[in-house]
């Protein structure tokens, strides 16, 4: 088999294997019906999954990130617009790195 | 559901991604770069952007990527690094009422991070239209895509994103994403028992796995915290929701 050949096929794997886990949640609830505390799971899902994704970055990489994790929360509460949270957030990011 | 009308709805999702697309370029880019330094050509790389569609698991698997090409391998540890998709299709997979059955399969397709949280944020307003979700995802493939593929055929580092404070850029959005979602206290104890037990679990354990630890550790103090008799919708709301879900789980019996 010739490398390029293998490298195709590696990559339909990866293809096959993530698409796998994006219709999987579909079959998953399937006939399921959603109330009382498998809604509050749900209800829950998107926040708890959403904060765990970052949570490396903003509590185990370094002080600038959890400060400026902080300060871009903050501007998140004050409803700015997002373009200008995360405009604020990567700003406090680039300052607090450059800090000795 | 004419009003406001599809392209206005379809552009209304590309506004909102636009963030996150200048965020997405020179990381693409930087995954071109990284693919190409592993004898991916230009073709590869932008067929794996196209058809994996996943930055985590890209990212990882060329990291891995040698000779011969550990083939079973790459392809476990992209089912591992993308097992977060079933928690999150489970919970999107409830408002897709809207979407027929190719729509809702391919929605499946492009569901990224950043489209999935677009898409459940959107539905703390208002129920979720197609168009809308495919000008967010719609684009967000298209950005991705080309930059792996601009950045393959440069085939050098363009340097690093962290230099930049791009690779913030991706966390500020989730941060933004989240503050959405409070409802109060009980949303802080989710929130911080998701976020200690994924950054303990990063640390005590390889690959991806604390993106599940950390949802379904806030998901079983969700589930603690919940009180049944706060649960109290309106018969009609009821009715609607489970509509809803009817037509939502329609979607999956193909």
């Amino acid at each position: 088999m010739s490398d390029d050949l293998l490298t195709v096929i590696t990559i339909a794997g990866m293809a096959l294997a993530t698409y796998l886990t994006r219709i999987g949640g579909l079959y998953l609830m399937r006939g399921v019906s959603v109330t009382g505390r498998l809604k509050a799971a749900l209800d829950a899902l998107p926040a708890a999954v959403l904060m765990a994704v970052i949570a490396p970055t903003v509590l185990a990489t370094g002080a600038a990130e959890t400060i400026a994790a902080a300060i871009t929360a903050a501007a998140a509460f004050l409803r700015l617009p997002m373009i200008a949270v995360v405009a604020i957030g990567v700003a406090a990011v680039v300052a607090l790195r450059a800090l000795p | 559901m004419n009003s406001p009308s599809r392209s206005a709805a379809f552009r209304s999702g590309v506004f909102d991604i636009l963030p996150v697309l200048a965020a997405a370029v020179p990381i693409g880019l930087l995954w071109g770069t990284l693919a190409a330094g592993k004898g991916f050509t230009p073709f590869e790389a932008w067929l794996t952007s196209a058809t994996v569609f996943a930055g985590a698991a890209q990212f990882v698997a060329v990291d891995m990527w040698r000779e011969p090409v550990p083939m079973l391998l790459i392809v476990v540890t992209t089912f591992i690094v993308n097992v977060r998709h079933l928690l999150m299709g489970a919970s999107l997979q409830r408002h897709l009422g809207n979407f027929s059955r190719p729509g809702g399969l391919l929605a499946m397709f492009l569901m990224t991070d950043e489209s999935w949280a677009f898409a459940e944020r959107k539905v703390l307003a208002e129920p979720l239209r197609p168009a809308y979700y495919f000008g967010v995802a719609l684009s967000m493939w298209l950005v991705w895509t080309s930059a792996s593929l601009a950045g393959a055929i440069a085939g050098r580092s363009l340097g690093d994103p962290a230099a930049y404070g791009f690779d913030f850029a991706f966390s500020a959005m989730f941060i933004a994403i989240l503050a959405g979602f409070w409802k109060g206290p009980r949303t802080g104890a989710v929130l911080a028992t998701s976020a200690v037990s994924a950054a303990l679990a990063k640390l005590a354990v390889p690959g991806a796995w604390y993106i599940v630890i950390g949802g379904v550790a806030g998901v079983i103090v969700a589930v603690i915290l919940h009180r049944e008799e706060e649960e109290g919708p309106v018969a009609g709301e009821r009715a609607a929701e489970m509509q809803s879900e009817k037509s939502g789980s329609n979607v999956g019996s193909a």
